[in-house]
């Protein structure tokens, strides 16, 4: 009994070692780099591990057949946004960038609350019996998706697109420097 | 004779046979990670980038049912590109929001942004 459960793991371990080699390494880069983004005295240093984990999170999607994804992944997150975030910093950095990142008075709670959402869905999702699809990823990933995106999903697209020039233009609407002498109603006003 | 199968708390088996289970676990811990970071820090930056963290544990998911149980459909990625795309948005304007409130209160403390509350 015991050999065959021991040969069963090694079979299991043997048949898809790289798979699960990957999606465990890529998990713990993840969690790490994402608890240190969270416990990073310096603000800074958070944005830098939150780069890591994103880009460990391209390489997850890669375990996950969406190649598309990942490149989608490392340009938007790891290039865009994470710049983004470092040059708001810059603009708004106090005198001292070491201790940039404090944690409020309700440490405590939200740990509690936390750990209970973790369990609940931990608990959930390991006994929940997956409906496994017996079909497999199409090798071309592209090609699909722009042809779902350009015909099935297209109102939705073209609503992003017009999405993201709103939220463009309303930040730099939003994030424009108000010069009192430069505006004379609102010099007037003031 | 009846044989008691015994209950095992770890399966070595299912744990290292790569199934949906194991990415909807890492997308929570991902997932809270973003949450703890949202209740418990002070920095409203900070707090941006918790909720970065969260959409990208919704991605995780949302990948992970596309490739395991609707693997020919591309709902589940074309869906993690519509997050993409509002979260880059969203990162956006709460940037600019930030900004705009640090040059009047000339603090990133959400704890000072009490401008509605009386």
């Amino acid at each position: 009994m015991i050999d065959l459960i021991g040969q069963e793991i090694i079979d299991a371990f043997l048949n898809n070692f790289w798979s699960v080699g990957a999606f465990y390494t890529l998990a713990l880069v993840i969690v790490v780099s994402g608890l240190l983004v969270v416990l990073m005295k310096n603000i800074v240093h958070s944005v830098l591990w939150l780069a890591v984990c994103f880009i460990g999170m391209a390489g997850l999607f890669l375990t996950l057949d969406a190649d598309f994804l990942a490149a989608v992944q490392v340009l938007v997150y790891a290039g865009a946004v994470c710049i983004m975030v470092v040059l708001a910093i810059m603009v708004i950095r106090r005198a001292d960038m070491k201790l940039s990142n404090p944690f409020n008075t309700q440490v405590y709670a939200a740990a509690g609350v936390v750990a209970l959402v973790l369990a609940v869905c931990t608990f959930l999702a390991a006994r929940t019996q997956w409906l496994v699809s017996r079909a497999r990823v199409p090798e071309n990933t592209v090609e699909p998706i722009a042809t779902l995106l350009l015909s099935k999903y297209v109102i939705p697209f073209e609503v992003v697109a017009v999405l993201l020039l709103v939220a463009l233009i309303g930040a730099l609407l939003i994030a424009r420097e108000v010069k009192a002498d430069a505006d004379t109603d609102a010099g007037q006003a003031d | 004779m009846p044989t008691l199968t015994p209950v095992k708390l770890i399966d070595p088996v299912a744990l290292l046979t790569i199934g949906p289970a194991h990415y909807v676990i890492l997308s929570a811990v991902l997932f809270c990670i973003g949450l703890f970071g949202v209740l418990a820090k002070r920095n409203a930056v900070m707090v941006l980038i918790c909720i970065e963290l969260m959409l990208n544990a919704v991605n995780i998911n949302l990948v992970a049912f596309s490739k395991y149980v609707t693997p020919t459909d591309f709902i589940g990625q074309i869906f993690a590109i519509f997050v993409i795309t509002v979260a880059a948005a969203e990162v956006g304007l709460g940037l600019a929001i930030i900004i705009a409130i640090y040059r009047n209160k000339v603090s990133v403390n959400l704890d000072d942004f009490d401008l509605l509350k009386w």
